[in-house]
């Protein structure tokens, strides 16, 4: 309160230093703040010297703007808490009493608002963006903060050194919430905070800790990126904003004849109005939009036209209905939505330890209603060399090894949809692949990587020689994977 | 600097002694006392020496409500506990002890901080800060722009923002929360010698004045022997029963 009364920062000029910091050139001017791009100066210039920096300023017009003053201040409390590509690196910030600042690393590459303008895309790249801003949004709702502003102008995709786009990065964290931190918003405001377009039921609700709500954003994106068109359009007033969200969207298959059935599945999987029938995580989404061939076609799918009034009155009513309150936040929502990996060497493993794993799996996706399990099987290949690809009988070997992992999965699956667990989405929650790889530990560790694993369940080896003569495959994923790992062996195996 | 900050020890040394290890390892500089160092628990004259000792090395201690009884003595206005915890915790503290009790401030101010046991408004009057009205009143009550408090046994943190809006956020140990200069923030580290949230560990919080971050910490330590102490010296079951997180 004692910033309340001070005067708006004298202008900044170029070539001026502040704290160490010499404004190289305006960057951007916008009605919340002003960017800047600048550089080190003096005896810190040798420190981050490749990293290029940038400098927001806010603008704040003698207190009389209480969302840039405290959205100012949420994104300097959460910023610093932040790590890894998919955000800017924190550098710095001003004292907010004589000039507020902060500094972070500046973003080489081009915002996704680009792109809109181009819209519609072609579904591959549609599904592309669609998969990188879903890992961004993991990444930071594992690091348990929601964003709450998921819209095109917040995300920006770094430029690769051979000028493609690289990996989603978010910025701005003016709305966002952090699990572990107060929430500085909660109590400031008397109106719904996000941009209209993109906001969430539950957000017009003035519920700020569900990450869920960030998939919600991700797919009015999805929706305009492949349509040309925003899903409920530009509401400007509450009501307008509520009486929108609860209308079905047109499907998009009847505004472009060619999006996919996977495609429209996904999208209106991300728009449903309660968060519980959305993805319940981005990794989740992520991992769909990279197997399309895997997404297991529903009602969504096969939606034409827009919604009739009966629509609009069924939406309505399950928007009513209270939803389940999200625990633990950001955080607590990824625990108990996990993906797990089932490593099944289908090929030559001994029936026991397959039990075993299997076992294991199930206790692991029972545990969590949210859970998903991938199943993947490794079909060696040779360093170099011509691979036989087909079995004596001309089968085609990943089809033979795809077989026998859903033979594998069978009474998994069984169990999943048995009238105890029934799930309308049981079926979505196995998927199945089949890799080449010359080294299956590096492929599993990779694939783990890129498709969100949080829990990785593999057979040890059981036979001393074929270990001694291959090496421990469970040993190398156990070391250099991110993600928790349960290495089964067969009970009889022991000793 | 790096300021730990204590509240409602109440005579237990098992709690105080595990409190003071931790505050170690988290490199604490200096300490914060923020009253109620006797009543409940067994060990009053042990408390009150290493108090008197922190205090004598430069500590900020405070006075509470249980140290103030304890000094006035026996109320016929006390409940029946009340009053035979205080004549017990009398006969066991010798008259240094009591007059230093008597001595203690019942606010401090350095700087921007406020160290006070129960609220800024009326720090005589004990009045419990039970939820964010009355935190507004007392960030209201006073110039500072952070109050460190005891009072509630239960860590809580509250902010009040430059346009009036009061907020409270229940903290989670071990995360350091930045106390972002445009708004003013009221901490309760909670009660290291006897929390009252179901957990029996001992809580209090670690205040970085450059940093300008507050940690709470919750420790566990021996709270069965210390409820042992208790029952062995008569003092009521209902005491020693709230020390394994009893209601």
């Amino acid at each position: 309160m004692q910033t309340e009364g001070s005067s708006a920062p004298a202008s900044l000029e170029v070539g001026q230093v502040v704290d160490g910091f010499r404004l190289d050139a305006l960057a951007h001017r916008g009605g919340m703040a002003s960017l800047w791009n600048v550089s080190r100066v003096g005896s810190d210039a040798s420190s981050d010297v490749a990293l290029p920096l940038l400098m927001k300023v806010p603008r704040l017009r003698g207190g009389e703007d209480p969302t840039a003053i405290v959205g100012f201040e949420v994104e300097q409390m959460i910023m610093p808490t932040l790590a890894g590509p998919h955000v800017p690196r924190y550098i710095a910030h001003g004292d907010f009493t004589r000039l507020p600042y902060i500094v972070m690393e500046r973003i080489e590459g081009r915002s996704l608002r680009e792109r809109f303008d181009a819209a519609p895309l072609p579904i591959d790249e549609v599904a592309l963006l669609g998969a990188k801003v879903a890992t961004a949004l993991h990444d930071l709702h594992r690091q348990r903060v929601v964003h709450l502003d998921v819209k095109p102008s917040n995300i920006m995709l770094r430029r690769c050194p051979d000028g493609s786009d690289g990996e989603a990065v978010l910025i701005d964290f003016g709305l966002s919430r952090h699990d572990l931190l107060p929430d500085l918003l909660e109590e400031e405001f008397e109106l719904p905070m996000g941009t209209s377009p993109y906001m969430s039921p539950e957000q017009v609700r003035f519920v700020r800790n569900d990450p869920r709500s960030d998939l919600f954003s991700t797919g009015v994106m999805l929706y305009h990126l492949t349509t040309g068109k925003r899903p409920f359009g530009m509401p400007s007033s509450v009501r307008g904003l509520r009486r929108r969200l609860y209308r079905e969207p047109t499907a998009p298959r009847t505004l472009r004849a060619d999006c996919p059935p996977w495609l429209q599945e996904v999208i209106l999987h991300c728009l449903e109005v309660r968060p519980e029938r959305r993805y319940q995580t981005a990794g989740q989404l992520a991992f769909d939009l990279q197997h399309p061939d895997q997404i297991a076609l529903g009602e969504r799918a096969g939606r034409a036209g827009s919604g009739s009034a009966a629509d609009v009155i069924k939406r309505w009513f399950v928007s009513l209905r209270d939803s389940d309150p999200v625990e633990g936040g950001a955080g607590g929502q990824s625990a108990r939505s996990p993906i797990v990996l089932a490593a099944i060497d289908v090929d030559g493993a001994d029936p026991a330890l397959l039990e075993s794993a299997r076992t294991a799996a199930l206790r692991l996706i029972e545990a969590e209603r949210g859970a998903r399990l991938a199943c993947l099987t490794v079909m060696r290949v040779n360093r170099v060399g011509m691979d036989e690809l087909l079995e004596d009988d001309g089968t085609p070997r990943h089809l033979k090894l795809l077989v026998a992992l859903r033979h594998w999965a069978r009474p998994l699956q069984q169990a999943l949809s048995s009238p105890g667990s029934a799930d309308r989405d049981a079926a979505t929650r196995v998927t199945f692949h089949v890799i080449e790889a010359v080294d299956p530990a590096t492929a599993i560790v990779d694939y783990a990587r890129r498709n969100q694993i949080d829990h990785i369940v593999m057979g040890a080896r059981g036979s001393g020689r074929l270990r001694r003569h291959l090496g421990s495959v469970s040993a190398r994923v156990v070391a250099e994977s991110d993600c928790t790992v349960t290495v089964v062996r067969a009970p009889s195996s022991a000793g | 600097m790096r300021l730990a900050l204590i509240a409602d020890l109440h005579a237990n040394r098992e709690a105080f002694s595990a409190v003071l290890a931790h505050a170690a390892t988290q490199r604490a500089e200096r300490h914060a006392f923020l009253g109620d160092y006797v009543g409940y628990g067994a060990d009053p004259g042990w408390v009150v020496d290493r108090i008197r000792e922190h205090v004598a090395a430069g500590a900020i201690a405070v006075r509470g409500n249980h140290d103030a009884a304890v000094v006035a003595g026996p109320q016929p206005s006390m409940i029946a506990d009340a009053r035979a915890i205080v004549a017990w915790t009398r006969e066991r503290v010798d008259p240094a002890q009591l007059a230093f009790l008597a001595a203690l401030p019942l606010k401090q101010v350095e700087g921007d901080i406020l160290f006070v046991h129960a609220n800024a408004w009326a720090p005589a009057d004990w009045a419990y800060l039970d939820g964010r009205s009355e935190a507004a009143r007392s960030l209201l009550a006073t110039d500072c722009r952070f109050t460190f408090c005891g009072h509630v046994h239960v860590p809580m943190l509250y902010h009040l923002s430059g346009t009036g809006k009061a907020g409270e956020f229940k903290p989670s140990p071990g995360i350091a929360i930045p106390l972002s200069p445009q708004r003013r923030w009221l901490a309760i580290p909670g009660s290291a010698g006897q929390p009252r949230d179901g957990d029996p560990a001992a809580c209090y919080a670690m205040f970085d004045t450059e940093a300008q971050a507050l940690t709470f910490h919750r420790v566990p330590y021996d709270h069965a022997a210390a409820a042992a102490k208790v029952r062995a010296a008569g003092l009521p079951e209902r005491v020693a029963d709230r020390l394994a997180g009893a209601d």
